[in-house]
């Protein structure tokens, strides 16, 4: 393999303990669940609206509900048979949700879907068509932040994207859905990067990808387009390598301005997979009912890559890896630097669910929080140039405008400040509060001014 | 399943520093200038600093359980760090009454006062050390002299530091080059062949604790190179300008607390500024102020007083030098 030179952002970062468990691991489907509990709202924005009945008959990939507006997105079913309920369940974040509860029969597709594996690469159709047929499809943010997609390929009038950055990273610990996709379906993935470049009209693509994926570097350099502006550039292992602004940072060089977008600097990022998503949608007709999903844990019997279909409960992926352990202490959706924990096993895997990490009990609990001995590992780690100490402080003297004054609003919620924190002090929990607050401030004065 | 799983924000791992392990850290970085110590003072300077960590621990103790009956901070080890440095400072002939006098004053007025570790302003150390200083000038300033040490000043068991026969010879008139003919030469104050206090005296050994600091990432190199710089430019300045009244840059580095000061006391997470750029400044002021004092101050050694002033300015430079913002947007009015 050739020498390569390794980018990175600059400032700030932490170094958390890999544990890619699952990496060497296959993606293989999961068996299809009895029943699925398919939200309305799966992603960033307004709540889908149900278009199908309680008692209704539904087949796979038939679309449940579908996107309020313009920053919404489209919900399918992922199984075939019968809406049991339509009814508020709890998702990852506590809250309840409406949901559809779907009792499986059979799986029974909606024909105009292509299920072949037939590779695909003409794009036939126009940039208009292509995202129609993204929102269509209800595909959003696959790395977690689950923005709908077709909202980042409408590049807002005046402003012009010149570089599309497609996200390999994974610097989540634990986390090797992206890995292994990258792995296996390379092909398509190349497919879908055009797609995407057609759609935003750039000439160029730059897949990011860390450097502890040395396999996937290379697989994908080979297969890349180069004539067609396609490269890869492989990133230094370091978190939040993956956040988005910093991968921008470190491919181009630009800086997103604080409370700007990364058009704002030319740039879009893709998760690889929604590229894939994006592929699947464009060239199949399939909408986004599945994703792969990474269950996990240093107690976990075999640590797996799932391909899942959207709705089937946490427990059942789970089940497929093993089982629960004995000493699970914390479930977690997602990576353990950013994920949610769960309290309970029937929350449903969502678009959003890149892995399910399961934690001892004895690594479940924070530790007692000590006085701050003003260390400032937080301020140095910190990788959009904040002072987490500080922020903490004001939020418990509830000094909201000042914490507002402190560019509170830029974090990212990376969390390499309380990870790095020596004495265990709750720093993002404070920051997060002070962005609700501030959050709200600027709704109330936004409110005033129209 | 029916028990509830618990449930916490991100993130859901840990780093592996704890205070504690630091606290251990400083401690390691300390030993060669101990082990140095003790090589040249002889047994004191091995039992000195043992009595004051335990003096240092007791009173927090003390001052936790009965007078703000709070739960006890000793296993945070910042007490047995500021014991030794508080000794460190000392010279090996001091009383050991003395010393009591000067933890309590380290860590009733220092650090428990304040509100205890991460509240106080001032190092701590450097407090009872000032006291001290203040309060028993002579007991302070009797040094021992080093085994095998041959000055042409005297045969004594006590005698001054090199700073102390610089400042003492210049109020007599005398010749720089002079007074220097009298004091050992570099290479020996570079392993710490000269009197001074404890902990002070091993530029050697200071810099090796130093290394070791860099390399466990306890502290970063800002403060302690901006402050041998900043001491080294500017007597650097002095000394070409008029060499006949000044000397060199070299020997102020070597020479008095400099080394100890920047190292282990100006790098005090509690009293040192959070950015990089506001330690450079934080460093600047130690070191001019070091040499200020040195050169036209009453006292023959500067940085005690150059720490504890720039101490003072800490707040203010953390709220003026903020870390540069990512995405930072010009304001333009």
């Amino acid at each position: 393999m050739q020498e390569y030179k390794l980018k990175t952002f600059p400032r700030g970062g932490v170094h958390p303990a890999e544990n890619k468990l699952s990496a060497a691991s296959a993606t293989r489907p999961l068996p299809l669940p009895e029943r699925v509990v398919i939200p309305v709202v799966q992603h960033l924005g307004a709540p889908a609206e149900p278009v199908v009945q309680k008692g209704e008959t539904v087949v796979t990939g038939q679309l449940l509900a579908r996107g309020r507006g313009f920053v919404s997105a489209n919900i399918h079913s992922s199984v075939s048979g019968k809406v049991f309920r339509i009814e508020e369940r709890p998702d990852a974040s506590g809250y309840k949700r409406l949901s559809f509860v779907i009792d499986r029969q059979g799986d029974e597709w909606d024909p105009s879907i292509d299920r072949s594996e037939t590779l695909r690469e003409n794009i036939q159709i126009s940039r208009e068509e292509i995202i129609r047929k993204i929102q269509d499809a209800g595909i959003v943010g696959m790395g977690g932040a689950t923005f709908p997609t077709h909202v980042k390929l409408n590049v807002p009038k005046g402003k012009k994207a010149d570089i599309l950055i497609i996200n390999g990273v994974e610097c989540e610990p634990y986390l090797t859905a992206d890995h292994r996709l990258m792995l296996e379906k390379s092909r398509e993935l190349m497919v879908g990067i055009r797609i995407l470049m057609k759609a935003l009209e750039v000439n160029r693509a730059v897949i990011g990808i860390e450097n502890n994926k040395p396999d996937a570097i290379e697989l994908l350099d080979n297969l890349a387009g180069k004539d067609e502006g396609i490269t890869v550039q492989p990133l230094k292992v370091k978190y939040p390598q993956g956040g988005e602004k910093q991968l921008i940072k470190a491919i181009t060089g630009r800086e997103v301005p604080s409370g700007g977008l990364p058009v704002d600097v030319g740039a879009v990022v893709h998760n690889v997979g929604t590229t894939f998503a994006a592929y699947e949608a464009v060239q199949k007709n399939k909408p986004l009912i599945e994703r792969i999903v990474t269950v996990t844990g240093k107690s976990v019997k075999e640590p797996s890559n799932f391909v899942v279909r959207i709705g089937t409960p946490v427990a059942g992926v789970i089940e497929a890896a093993g089982g629960l352990p004995e000493d699970t202490g914390k479930v977690v959706l997602g990576g353990p630097m950013m994920g949610k924990a769960i309290s309970k096993l029937d929350i449903p895997v969502t678009k959003g669910t890149s892995g399910i990490l399961i934690i001892p009990d004895s690594e479940a609990h924070r530790k007692p929080v000590q006085p701050c001995i003003r260390c400032a590992r937080c301020v140095s780690v910190c990788p959009m140039g904040l002072e987490p100490y500080l922020l903490m402080s004001l939020g418990q003297k509830q000094l909201w405008d000042k914490a507002r004054q402190e560019s509170v609003m830029d974090c990212i919620e990376c969390g390499s400040c309380s990870f790095t924190c020596p004495a265990d002090r709750p720093l993002l929990d404070y920051i997060r509060l002070d962005k609700m607050r501030v959050g709200e401030l600027i709704r109330k004065e936004k409110k005033a001014v129209s | 399943m029916d028990k509830l799983l618990t449930v916490s924000l991100s993130p859901h791992v840990h780093g592996k520093d704890t205070t504690p392990r630091i606290m251990m850290g400083v401690v390691i970085a300390l030993l060669p200038a101990w082990a140095v110590s003790v090589y040249f003072f002889g047994w004191s300077a091995l039992y000195l600093p043992v009595l004051s960590v335990v003096f240092c621990v007791l009173f927090e103790f003390l001052i936790q359980k009965y007078m703000l009956k709070k739960e006890s901070s000793i296993k945070d080890g910042s007490v047995v760090v500021t014991g030794l440095l508080l000794a460190f400072t000392l010279p090996s002939n001091l009383p050991v009454w003395i010393l009591a006098i000067g933890a309590l004053i380290a860590i009733g007025v220092g650090k428990m006062s304040f509100g205890g570790l991460g509240a106080n302003p001032f190092n701590p150390a450097l407090v009872g050390r000032v006291f001290l200083f203040i309060s028993f000038p002579v007991q302070l300033t009797s040094w021992p002299v080093p085994k095998g040490f041959h000055t042409s000043v005297t045969d004594a068991v006590t005698g001054a530091t090199p700073l102390g026969l610089l400042k003492e010879g210049m109020r007599n008139g005398e010749q720089v080059s002079h007074i220097l003919k009298q004091v050992p030469d570099h290479m020996q104050m570079f392993l710490g062949y000269m009197g001074g206090s404890m902990g002070e005296v091993a530029a050697a050994a200071l810099l090796l604790g130093f290394l070791y600091l860099l390399w466990k990432k306890i502290i970063t190199w800002h403060i302690p190179v901006t402050i041998l710089t900043t001491v080294f430019l500017f007597s650097g300045l002095l000394w070409l300008i008029n060499p006949a009244n000044n000397a060199d840059p070299v020997f102020h580095l070597l020479t008095g607390g400099v080394m100890l000061g920047s190292i282990f006391m100006a790098t005090d997470y509690v009293t040192s500024p959070m950015t990089p750029r506001g330690m450079i400044y934080f460093g600047i002021g130690i070191g001019l102020l070091t040499v200020i004092i040195r050169r036209w101050g009453a006292y023959p050694e500067g940085v005690q007083f150059a720490i504890l002033i720039m101490n003072a300015f800490v707040p203010l430079l953390n709220m003026y030098v903020k870390p540069k913002r990512f995405g930072e947007v010009k304001k333009n009015g």
